[in-house]
């Protein structure tokens, strides 16, 4: 491969900050699922037991929610909905069958990515709420029982939100080719951005002329 | 804890049937209102067969001491001074504790696969050496009993004796009781027992008593006679209708059958989208331009 022009997409601190929240969430997930369905209960072996993972799992979301909404502060400013990316969700069936030219000039995000982190924002922060709500022995002492049976409908069908988000989040890193090198090595080809993010791609060029 | 193990009706978390070859007669215990005078011996006598001291609390002026359940007090007198009907005091004096209920509020919540076991016998037993220490059981009981310890973080209730009524003998509370107003033996036989008492208040008076054995929890192993039966809230706040709240149902039942689907669904979807689309690439003519 001839070498290509790369393009800096994420700063050290921002993979860095990506990858504290992808390490919580997966900590939290796996020992929340334990709890969701029996099913999932041979889960809490990976961190030392029942007891171990009703301990743990609450100190695994709250870092994942601090370093979440850390990270929802650095990307906002890219994350504003405009008009392009209403145009570019026009052509979502063309996108889903990998027919992806002349698309609309997105910016740094696309529409799907902006809705998953406003997705990400309201299930983590019904999480973080519903949890405190459930945290033992901390502070669910000092909730209701009533409030506390709503926190934990609340809590079941957050997080189920939030690994739905998980699950699209992965799979649309994973099928959209040169895009895990972004939040691994920080970069992307240039022909990825102008691909991708072309409105993104253009900025960036005329910041580098 | 007990030695019984081939008679578990069910088990928390457990979606596979439990052990359940033996069935064993159901049991109950019929605690008669109108026959409590208010002495604890029931407190003392499971604190004493149980190996349980609660801390001395402070005196709040009224008869309820201690003040609450707790892992320490498994049952606790709750006084009621009310007059259900004006200018008549009556002193309504309610023994609180585990009611075994049938359908179980606290074992349908709990997510340790056996931390909670219901004998065939009908006592719903907890297991703490299973437990994890979560309190959805608390979350789930329809009577606020189950209470975390402090000291190690696991939930206690009362037992109803299971090591006792496991060898064929009374809870320790039946057992000490001085006027005879908690008995045991099988559920029928209690049923039957109620039955006789409740006409007998009714000939002296008590036009409204009744037998507190709810069914929106399917029964209880522990059942009360109720000298006023339609109004049970006035003894100490005994609710009217207890049942598993809706909101535990549709967190334990509906909720997860649906996002185990949509969960399993999310993957598949992904797998089929790939195996049919192939990557999203950017065209290798669009990287040669460059």
């Amino acid at each position: 491969m001839s070498k290509q022009t790369l393009i800096q997409r994420h700063t050290a601190g921002a993979r860095l900050n990506h990858w504290l929240v992808a390490l919580a969430f997966i900590l939290a997930g796996l020992s929340g699922l334990g709890f969701f369905h029996p099913g999932f209960f041979w889960l809490t072996n990976l961190f030392g037991g029942g007891t171990w993972a009703r301990i743990l799992h609450p100190f695994f979301g709250a870092v994942m929610a601090l370093f979440f909404l850390l990270w929802v502060a650095r990307v906002w400013k890219d994350n504003r909905i405009t008009a392009v990316d209403w145009q570019w969700a026009k052509h979502m069936g063309e996108i889903l069958r990998n027919q992806t030219k002349n698309l609309p000039p997105v910016g740094k995000y696309n529409l799907g990515q902006k809705l998953l982190t406003r997705a990400l924002l309201v299930a983590i922060l019904l999480l973080l709420a519903s949890g405190i709500l459930l945290w033992q022995p901390w502070f669910a002492p000092e909730f209701s029982i009533d409030l506390r049976r709503k926190a934990v409908v609340v809590h079941a069908f957050a997080a189920f939100v939030a690994l739905i988000c998980f699950i699209v989040h992965v799979y649309a890193a994973y099928w959209t080719r040169g895009s895990i090198r972004a939040m691994t090595r920080g970069t992307v080809t240039a022909a990825w951005a102008r691909h991708h993010s072309a409105g993104w791609h253009k900025e960036m060029a005329g910041k580098n002329q | 804890m007990t030695l019984q193990s081939l008679d578990i009706k069910r088990r928390s978390a457990t979606t596979t049937p439990a052990p359940n070859a033996r069935t064993t007669l159901e049991v109950a215990k019929l605690i008669d209102i109108s026959k409590c005078i208010g002495c604890k011996a029931c407190q003392v006598a499971c604190m004493e067969w149980n190996d349980l001291r609660d801390t001395v609390g402070k005196n709040r002026g009224v008869y309820d001491n201690p003040a609450d359940l707790s892992d320490q007090s498994w049952t606790v007198m709750r006084f009621a001074e009310v007059e259900p009907t004006p200018g008549r005091l009556e002193w309504l004096i309610r023994k609180d504790g585990c009611m075994h209920c049938a359908d179980p509020g606290c074992l349908k919540s709990c997510p340790a696969p056996g931390a909670i076991i219901q004998y065939s016998n009908g006592i719903v037993d907890f297991h703490e050496e299973a437990c994890v220490g979560c309190g959805y059981c608390v979350i789930g009981c329809p009577f606020n009993i189950p209470r975390l310890a402090k000291k190690d973080g696991k939930a206690y209730k009362c037992t109803l004796c299971s090591d006792r009524v496991a060898v064929g003998r009374e809870p320790a509370c039946v057992k000490t009781c001085p006027t005879g107003a908690i008995v045991f033996g099988s559920k029928e036989d209690m049923l039957h027992h109620g039955a006789g008492r409740i006409s007998d208040l009714k000939e002296r008076g008590y036009q409204q008593a009744g037998l507190y054995n709810p069914p929106g929890v399917g029964g209880t192993h522990v059942m009360y006679v109720l000298q006023h039966a339609d109004r049970p809230e006035l003894y100490q706040g005994l609710p009217k209708n207890p049942g598993i709240s809706p909101l535990v149902v549709l967190w334990k039942e509906i909720a997860k059958t649906l996002m185990n689907i949509g969960l399993g669904a999310a993957v598949l979807g992904g797998v089929f989208h790939y195996l049919t689309q192939g990557p999203n690439e950017v065209p290798e003519e669009e990287e040669e331009t460059l």
